[in-house]
């Protein structure tokens, strides 16, 4: 097996991990950043909304030219990247095993490694879900903006999050028909603002609903929809069909955490960030001195914390290894956590921020 | 204030907002009969942290202040209907609205990310928040620039019965 | 054809070199460089395989080659993630049951 040695690795390219890379170049770290995709971006570049925030996140460009830029910068930080590579283990908190094209085994020696692997898409069963037509709402979206292919021409969505109803307004862009919204929860998730587009777009929402079961010869063809109690109860009799060709699963994310918890991290159970996720302090370190981590692995929440989260963790990992001066990385991290905190305000920030501050706080007490 | 919004919470629950749920929030100004040109009404009431509408306007009629998770506050004397926000608004939460802009008619100019995109002259369904059809209208421009990013801003004309009503159009 | 041909922020789809790709022995044509399933859901195929037992079917679910439930049989190879893999000219995709063969 192939060994080397780099100052930093950085294993996941999403927004975490790109901008992770970036800030650690720049901060002087000679920096490897790996994905298992054959294309770079994680899910950044199936994002053609316009993101939230300000001037300092770059609120108001689309997602998928906020990729582009990064590119841009870290091919021009000369950061290094390999594609087509899996990280499939870390062995002594230092060196990332890999698979490079499914074939050639390499071992990486890292000072720092950065863990930006994102998250998966949760599911849910009802009789009919392994039909075909059944998916995730991000396997529509990826679909749809990064293929170019509409999965399905009537679609259900089932959540009413945000990428719930992203992803309707861009089924709806793509050209296809969005039958309805169903949620579970008494009160629609996403942002209102979100929910308007598609509302006037014609889009019916049933909220206390879910999907109680797919029906079709060898492909969805019709939903069953069901009222749901406040006790969650379906209620017999509430019961109606919906034609549809799709359903699209948007139940929320799960942080892949594998890797990390692979290598050692201590986990920490944050429900509102989607489960376990590796403890952390402010500066994205890990349990482990040599990892850090950045994005929906460190608690789900959007592309624009993750890239927050990712300049953190590779300004913090940089600067440990000595390749800016103190007032540099404090100045540059203060800049950088009043960045993510303002996007963690308002009455949907405040309870992501809430869940951080208990993550960093446990880090704290018990390390 | 946001307890209030959430107990009866028609966005929360149908996805859009209901009128009643508008005028209880102050940030929400429809421009009266006096304007003789359209100006921008803003439709953001959950504190979200945004605000490009703000560094958009190029005569800082629209203010979010540091805190960006403030509600925006147009100043409608000041607005000049340019349409800067409207293409800015990552919620495509603004608008611009003239209610009495000829006999009978109010006019509206409003984001649109579909395709086709309408031509002007054409006859078309404007819709209310809920996507419910009200009357028809007659679009007046659609302006696609470079600056609008992709977004269109189509204009139209109906029948000012509906002035508050309307806010979009029927997909085509 | 289930291509989005125009799209209001993506722009026109641009012109792509197509291959052919052989499916269950049916000729049918992929754009040169795209995912497997991305090209058979284009063409109207939405399964990609059948369960051992009951033989039900099975398509994508996560798009990202996470899942496994897209694999198919190609060139030969069981389990290959088509949603991940992208097609070749003159691939041979077969619709795989249960945990499929080596050929
Ligand atoms: C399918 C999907 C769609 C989404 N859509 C939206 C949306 O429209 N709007 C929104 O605000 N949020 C969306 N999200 C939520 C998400 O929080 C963020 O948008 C953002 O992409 C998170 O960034 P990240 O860098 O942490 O993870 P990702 O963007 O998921 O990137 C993680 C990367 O790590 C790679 N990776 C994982 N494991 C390994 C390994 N072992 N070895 C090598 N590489 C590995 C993956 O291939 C991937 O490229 C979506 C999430 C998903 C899963
Ligand atoms: S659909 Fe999940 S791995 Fe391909």
């Amino acid at each position: 097996m192939k060994r080397l040695k780099r100052d930093i690795v950085v294993i996941g390219s999403g927004p975490a991990g790109l901008c992770a890379a970036i800030e650690a170049a720049r901060s002087g770290a000679a920096v490897l950043l790996v994905d298992e995709n054959a294309k770079i971006g994680g899910q950044l570049f199936k994002q053609i909304h316009k993101f939230f925030g300000s001037a300092d996140h770059r609120a108001g460009v689309r997602g998928i030219d906020i990729g582009e830029q990064l590119l841009r910068q870290a091919e021009e930080l000369a950061v290094e990247v390999w594609l087509n590579c899996e990280a499939c283990g870390i062995f002594d908190e230092k060196t990332v095993w890999m698979v490079r094209d499914k074939e050639h085994s390499v071992a990486v020696e890292a000072q720092r490694i950065i863990i930006a692997t994102g998250a998966v898409e949760n599911s849910i069963n009802f009789p009919g879900w392994t039909l075909p037509g059944v998916m995730g709402a991000g396997a529509a979206q990826t679909m749809i903006n990064i293929h170019r292919v509409l999965p399905g021409h009537r679609v259900l969505m089932v959540g009413s999050g945000n990428v719930g109803v992203i992803v309707s307004y861009q089924l709806l862009q793509a050209g296809a028909t969005v039958a309805a919204i169903v949620e579970a929860a008494p009160n629609l998730g996403g942002y209102g603002v979100h929910t308007a587009k598609v509302r006037r777009a014609g889009v019916p929402f049933y909220t206390s609903h879910t999907v109680k079961e797919a029906r079709g010869n060898g492909h969805v063809e019709r939903a069953v929809l069901v009222k749901l109690d406040s006790q969650w109860n379906q209620v017999p009799g509430s019961e109606f069909e919906v034609e549809v060709d799709t359903i699209c699963i948007a139940t929320g994310l799960t942080p892949a955490v594998e890797l990390a918890f692979g290598s050692g991290c201590r986990p920490f159970n944050s429900p509102p960030l989607g489960g376990l996720v590796p403890v952390h302090d402010r500066m994205m370190k890990s349990s482990i001195d040599s990892i850090y981590i950045a994005g929906d692995v460190s608690g789900v929440e959007e592309a624009s914390t993750a890239m927050e989260e990712g300049r953190i963790a590779g300004l913090s990992a940089a600067h440990s290894l000595g390749t800016i001066t103190d007032q540099m990385f404090a100045e540059r991290l203060e800049q950088l956590q009043h960045n993510v905190d303002a996007l963690r305000s308002g009455m949907f920030g405040q309870k992501r921020r809430e869940a951080k501050d208990a993550i960093v706080r446990s880090y704290g007490v018990e390390r | 204030m946001s307890e209030v919004r959430e107990k009866e919470s028609r966005l929360k629950v149908d996805g859009a907002v209901s009128l009643i749920e508008l005028h209880e929030t102050v940030e929400y100004i429809l421009p009266d009969e006096h304007y003789d040109h359209p100006v921008a009404v803003i439709e953001c009431i959950e504190g979200i942290p945004c605000n490009p509408c703000e560094t958009a306007c190029p005569v800082g009629a629209i203010v979010v202040g540091d805190d960006i998770t403030t509600l925006p506050v147009i100043d409608p004397t000041i607005c000049t209907g340019c349409g800067l926000c409207v293409a800015a608004c990552p919620g495509l939460a603004i608008y611009l609205k003239q209610q009495h802009h000829s006999d009978g008619l109010s006019y509206i100019a409003f984001p649109y990310e579909y395709l086709p995109l309408p031509e002007k002259g054409q006859a078309v369904t404007m819709v209310d928040r809920r996507g419910q059809h009200v009357c028809s209208g007659t679009v007046v421009r659609v302006i696609k620039t470079k600056r609008f990013d992709r977004t269109a801003i189509v204009h139209a004309t109906y029948d000012s019965a509906f002035y508050e009503d309307v806010v979009n159009m029927v997909r085509l | 054809m289930n291509r989005i041909t125009d799209h209001p922020i993506l722009g026109p789809l641009e012109e792509a070199e197509m291959v052919d790709i052989i499916v269950d022995g049916q000729v049918m044509q992929a754009r040169k460089g795209e995912m497997i399933a991305a090209a058979l859901m284009a063409n109207g195929k939405n399964t990609f395989r059948k369960t051992v037992k009951r033989e039900e079917p099975r398509g994508i679910y996560c798009g990202i080659g996470r899942c496994t439930d897209c694999v198919m049989t190609v060139n030969g190879i069981p389990n290959v993630r088509t949603c991940v893999t992208e097609v070749e000219e003159g691939m041979v995709i077969q619709t795989q049951i249960g945990s499929g063969e080596w050929q």
